[in-house]
């Protein structure tokens, strides 16, 4: 009887598993029949279109590496100094523990709410405008509290003989950090970093509340250039009556998720090879 | 000398950096408070908080956000029907059941799961999901509070699977011996054992997905609609307090009226229930660490 309730137990556990993954797979399958006849050559070389079928992705995609890359740009330095001073410096500070509760605070906070700050603060108070560069200042924001939590925890992988041989020699602490602890971090950094672009570069809600448009029928050609990205364009063609342009936003999620796709394998090919490299 | 000046400099260089997510949590802080200041000066905050109509943008406005907190509680609630049972039973059967390789597969396609960009479960959730549930319910319509909520459920899954399970395998091994040597089977050990003990650290694990739930964005506002409702009616179109700060950024109301000043005041509200659950979350979060340590 007991063993009967087990085996119950155990296959409706099994089931819920069975299912999220069969919605993944649902998922995928969705998009690919909706979107892989639309996906060509041409698709991704032309402009916005108000035809479905003469219709591409080009500036949508320019814009979104336009952002992401100087998202990167933002968030590397700012994270990773941010990251360095909470592990090898303000440990158990007081100013450091302050730091700490309201980084958890705003890991939490809803992507929207950024937009909203990021219109109030960059777009308007600085006077950025709706360009590039307010959308990057805004997301690099977003990601900050990830990209600090994991470059801490590539820091913590460095072990404390390195830090104390190079105390031993004479070093000071920020040559010692600098020479020796960021060098062998920095794989584990670069790894959480691209991950966590991965997750800003589907960010959609934020951007929109900035006030990036959803008609923009050309490529950025500066950080001041007004831009549109790539969920949001597939936000725009999902949310249009016809048909034909829910299919160009299918072949659009393929992109967006072709692009997700190759940042995560250019993760942890880059995480390999730099483990290989410090190990000889 | 010169060296210990610039141990000194770069030190307070990286604080500075440090010190910048302070400057962000106040940022917020301070632009929502102004914009929503403004806001409250021309409608009285009782109208806000209790109204039950909402219509800035018609020529006769009215300010009651009660329709868009109703939209927001009504597609949070569903997909806690669906994340809640399913992400227990998950993390009950990865923490106390699967073998070690079962779960080397499965948590990543949970992350896969998890790492899928928003936009898409809206997609999802407009032209596949919606359609197949108005085989069931005929009566539903194109825009509707139920799709989306089924998939926001499906979305935050992953995050009360993994933190749950965080949880029950934080319960120490002598817990489970204990039950196993008095007879106990596997599942009354998880059943009655772990899962009592893991209380507070799942209760924290919900918390936060409710929270999660709450300030979603694009799969309410490309399968719910926008039509502000204050209804109980999952096959009706709604519209949610995310969704309606998406609805005015996309149109031209110009800044600095009092329409604009809406999307301000309705993202403080969010922000505060948010952030209210956020620290009710972290203090049981709390509460459960110090019990084991």
């Amino acid at each position: 009887m007991k063993s009967r309730a087990d085996l119950v137990f155990r296959i409706l556990a099994l089931s819920t598993l069975v299912f999220s993954l069969g919605t993944l797979a649902a998922l995928v399958i969705d998009v690919l029949t909706d979107g892989a006849d639309r996906l060509s050559w041409s698709f991704l070389t032309n402009l916005a279109s108000r035809h479905p079928e003469e219709a591409g992705i080009f500036h949508a995609l320019a814009g979104s590496i336009w952002v992401i890359v100087l998202t990167a740009m933002l968030a590397l330095p700012l994270g990773v100094s941010a990251a360095v001073y909470l592990e090898e410096y303000g440990t158990r500070s007081r100013v450091a523990r302050f730091i700490e509760i309201n980084l958890a605070n705003l890991a939490a906070v809803p992507s929207i709410i950024y937009g909203l700050l990021g219109l109030g603060v960059f777009v308007r108070l600085m006077g950025m405008g709706r360009s590039v560069m307010a959308g990057a200042c805004t997301l690099a924001l977003l990601v900050l509290p990830v990209v600090i939590l994991s470059t801490r925890e590539a820091l913590r992988t460095v072990p404390g003989s390195i830090r104390e041989g190079s105390y031993a020699l004479g070093a000071t602490r920020w040559q010692t950090i600098w020479h020796q602890v960021l060098p062998m971090a920095f794989p584990g950094i670069l790894t959480g970093l691209i991950l966590s672009l991965s997750r800003a570069i589907g960010e959609t809600a934020p951007l929109i509340t900035l006030g990036a448009l959803t008609y923009v029928p050309f490529a950025p050609d500066g950080i001041w250039s007004p831009f549109t990205v790539l969920p949001i364009q597939v936000f725009n063609w999902v949310s249009r009556p016809q048909a034909a342009f829910k299919e160009n936003a299918a072949a659009g999620i393929l992109v967006l998720m072709g692009l997700l796709l190759t940042m995560n394998a250019v993760a942890v090919l880059l995480r390999d090879r730099f483990q290989r490299q410090n190990r000889t | 000398m010169r060296t210990r000046r610039l141990e000194w400099v770069i030190e307070h260089a990286l604080l500075a950096c440090a010190a910048l997510s302070v400057l962000t949590t106040a940022g917020i802080i301070a632009v929502l408070a102004v914009e929503t200041a403004g806001f409250l000066r021309e409608v009285p905050v009782l109208e806000f908080l209790t109204g039950t109509e909402w219509t800035p943008l018609f020529a006769n406005p009215r300010f009651g956000v009660l329709p868009l907190v109703a939209g927001t509680v009504l597609v949070s609630a569903i997909a806690m029907i669906v994340a809640l049972p399913m992400g227990l039973l998950s993390a009950i059967y990865l923490s106390e059941y699967a073998p070690d390789g079962l779960r080397r597969v499965v948590k990543p396609v949970l992350e896969v799961l998890a790492g899928v960009p928003t936009v898409v479960y809206g997609y999802f959730a407009l032209t596949s999901v919606t359609p197949l549930l108005q085989r069931v319910f005929p009566q539903m319509s194109g825009f509707n509070a139920l799709s989306p909520g089924i998939v926001m459920g499906i979305m935050i899954l992953p995050l009360v699977s993994s933190l749950a399970e965080d949880a029950m395998r934080a319960v120490p091994r002598g817990l489970r011996e204990g039950a196993y040597a008095l007879g106990a089977t596997r599942m009354q050990t998880a059943l009655q054992v772990v899962l009592p003990a893991a209380f507070s650290g799942i209760t924290a694990a919900f918390i936060l997905a409710v929270s999660r739930a709450v300030g979603e964005t694009m799969i309410v506002a490309i399968a719910a609609g926008q039509q502000p409702r204050l209804t109980a009616n999952p096959f009706v179109p709604l519209e949610t307090m995310t969704a309606y700060i998406v609805q005015v950024s996309l149109g031209d109301t110009p800044q600095g009226t009092l329409e604009y000043r809406t999307i301000f005041a309705v993202g403080m509200l969010l922000f505060l229930m948010t952030f209210g659950l956020n620290l009710v979350s972290t203090w049981l979060r709390d509460r459960f660490r110090e019990e084991y340590s």
